[in-house]
């Protein structure tokens, strides 16, 4: 198990400090004009025999890492400050790392709010209203992620009935898919239809478990609804409320079906995109693993900073119990 | 089981207030799935109509193709109600496979279920069509026999028989049946092992669970990647399986370790005692007991492999490679709009089974889910 979970990670390491080159030799070349022959040196790619070029691979240093964060670049448009941000949505890796942040921390508290609000409204269903209603609440959480945003694509785009819909409504016209942050609106609108049914099944849950007696209670010393949800129910669910926070911060900084599903990466990318579009193949059939392998390690110590807070919570329960 | 009572006296605006809002999100939860199946059944000159009812009714589909006649859609809810008779009557249908408490066994649900999907089946594809013309023959000029909605399955037919999605599917299955196989036997038998040890190595097992699940997967193909090309691994579905497993195999001993800890230790050294070995008393006396462990982390395993789309698009391609990455390829190139129905017939194919799996394993999904909240 080792083997397969902590090898990998090493070589990532290792391979972010090398990079892949073609292997190149000196030959001479004769070219001759009715003028006479001339020799000129030349330099080309060896070829093994299946015709591919032969690469080889050389330790890189930081380069991997410099050519991502661009550090000319981000000066240069640190310097003037009214077009910074602009300039920096140039940089990919920049581009990347504001995307994911912002998708993370924008749907966070949507996806609480919501999930909390259809828990309360679903505890107050009939007992025959219950089972059907969390078994179509449980569907955008089950369909393949790529799928779904797919679904949602299919809503809106050309005259898709959605933006049909609006049009008739604002009276103009409408193209979804012409500019960046429209693109961006529904993959955030995609990652809230998501993932409310699992926040609402966490707190649905939570919800059975809080003792009546203290809801009575509260009544009889007089607190309205307001207060007994702000001061019983809110701090009864509050271990579960940091929980889903948790995973939903580690779940959507990992961003990455939603890109594929909308075909945003025109507009938007996310890190984790970032890392898979140099792992596919260019046109000559090369990938960068090497610049790769870096961004998947500055991923990487994104998510150490996200996780930290949560393994001190489990650590710290592990010392109680 | 008392919480909610209190909340059941609410005043009337509340109460219509939060009617409102369940209702709003299960319009809001279902009507893209559903948007999607009503248009995999429809030329694309419906299919994409600004107007939502000519999207629903399909005129050009019923003029050029036809569809359903009120004959047929008929039949399909009475088949819809038989169904759902035949499953709320299983207990009594399949006594002999029930304990004393009427509750059916392992195999008599298995075969409920079989029950349930047998009649719709066979009531939907078999016996709707067939006495559905039958009628519309007897009665060739009555109301009854024209088409009412238009549709069409020539998408379905182009995706499946004519595109060849039947590979990708050969592919998904393998992929997906690999990696619930390998996942679970190693996950019961270390789940097992660590179950009956110390708190402290369960601990580590959960710090290392959540550090992969937070891990993104493309760190983790940027490892394996180059070692595959090297050994010629690249393109086979054997890859993808290996990279999966290792994502999800910290999760599924977690999970099934904390299953297994809460079968009493006493009920093996019982089983050791009469003579069982170590073996025989886990595959006899703990697994029996462990089936409803065992099928939440099945299912949890079968969704991460199922809903996959990076690692397989990274390790495999072309012939090889699994259903969601292969939609996408009706995006790669200029498409027109009958490509774009095809792609969408394929992505009904492929959230036909996760349907399904919702409507027989809920409560399975839900235990597992909120477990890990509780637990975790």
């Amino acid at each position: 198990m080792v083997l397969f979970i902590a090898g990998p990670l090493v070589g990532v390491a290792v391979q972010s400090f090398q990079q892949q080159r073609a292997s190149f030799e000196t030959v001479e070349r004769e070219s001759c004009t009715p003028f006479g022959c001339t020799t000129e040196e030349a330099t080309v790619p060896i070829t093994g025999d299946d015709g591919r070029i032969i690469t080889r691979t050389v330790w890189v240093g930081w380069d991997n890492y410099a050519a991502l964060l661009n550090g000319p670049a981000v000066r240069s448009a640190l310097a003037n400050p009214g077009d910074a941000l602009r300039q920096l949505a140039q940089i990919p890796f920049w581009d990347a790392l504001r995307f994911t942040v912002t998708f993370a921390l924008v749907t966070l508290p949507l996806v609480i709010v919501l999930g909390l609000l259809l828990a309360l409204a679903v505890n107050t269903l009939t007992e025959q209203l219950k089972g059907p209603t969390i078994f179509v609440t449980l569907l955008p959480f089950i369909i393949t992620p790529v799928i779904g945003a797919l679904a949602i694509r299919w809503l809106f785009i050309g005259d898709g009935i959605l933006t049909a819909g609006l049009e008739r409504l604002l009276q103009q016209e409408i193209a979804m898919f012409a500019q960046g942050w429209t693109i961006e609106l529904m993959m955030l609108g995609y990652r809230v239809w998501h993932v409310v049914p699992f926040a609402f099944v966490i707190f649905y849950a939570g919800l059975q478990t809080v003792a009546s007696e203290r809801l009575e209670a509260a009544g009889i010393d007089g607190a309205t609804r307001w207060q007994k949800l702000r001061h019983v129910i809110v701090p009864h669910l509050m271990p579960l409320i940091v929980f889903v926070s948790l995973i939903h911060l580690m779940d959507s900084y990992r961003v990455f079906d939603e890109i594929v599903g909308f075909s945003a990466s025109g507009y938007r990318i996310s890190l984790q995109w970032l890392t898979y579009d140099f792992l596919i193949p260019d046109e000559s059939g090369n990938r960068s693993i090497g610049r790769a392998s870096a961004s998947a390690v500055l991923t990487m110590i994104g998510i150490v900073v996200i996780l930290i807070p949560l393994l001190r919570n489990t650590w710290k329960e592990q010392r109680q119990a | 089981m008392n919480g909610p009572s209190n909340l059941h006296r609410l005043p009337g605006i509340w109460r219509a207030s939060s009617n409102v809002l369940v209702a709003a999100w299960l319009l809001i939860a279902i009507f893209p799935i559903a948007w999607l199946v009503v248009m995999s059944v429809k030329l694309p000159i419906d299919a994409f109509a600004p107007n939502i009812f000519d999207v629903l009714g399909g005129p050009e589909t019923k003029a050029q193709i036809g569809g359903l006649s009120t004959y047929d859609l008929s039949l399909l809810i009475l088949t819809v109600i038989l169904t759902a008779g035949v499953h709320s009557a299983r207990r009594f249908l399949f006594r002999p496979f029930a304990d004393t408490t009427g509750e059916l066994k392992v195999g008599g649900v298995i075969l409920s279920y079989l029950t349930t999907a047998l009649t719709l089946g066979v009531g939907a594809l078999l016996v709707t069509p067939w006495v559905g013309t039958a009628l519309e023959r007897l009665t060739p000029d009555g109301p009854l026999s024209q088409p009412l909605l238009g549709a069409t399955l020539q998408h379905f037919r182009a995706v499946w028989i004519d595109n060849a999605f039947y590979v990708h599917l050969q592919n998904s299955l393998l992929i997906t049946g690999g990696v619930v196989a390998i996942s679970l036997t190693i996950g019961a038998l270390a789940g097992y092992g660590l179950a009956r040890k110390s708190s402290q190595i369960a601990f580590w097992i959960l710090i290392i669970a959540l550090v992969f699940r937070a891990l993104p997967h493309s760190t983790l193909v940027t490892g394996y990647l180059p070692p595959f090309i090297e050994l010629g691994l690249y393109g086979q579905q054997f890859a993808v399986i290996i990279v999966l497993v290792a994502i999800n195999q910290p999760f599924t001993i977690w999970m099934l370790r904390s299953f297994f800890t809460n079968v009493p230790s006493s009920l093996d050294e019982a089983a050791m005692v009469d003579g069982a070995t170590r073996l025989q008393a886990f595959w006899h006396v703990i697994m029996p007991v462990m089936w409803p462990g065992v099928i939440t982390t099945g299912l949890f395993s079968f969704m991460l492999a199922y809903n996959d789309y990076l690692v397989a698009a990274l390790l495999l391609d072309g012939q090889s490679q699994t259903m969601v990455p292969a939609i996408m390829q009706y995006f790669n190139r200029e498409t027109t709009l009958t490509d774009q129905l095809e792609a969408i017939a394929a992505a009904v194919s492929i959230t036909g089974p996760l349907f399904i799996l919702v409507l027989v394993f809920q409560k399975q999904i839900v235990s597992g889910l909120t477990q890990g909240a509780v637990k975790g």
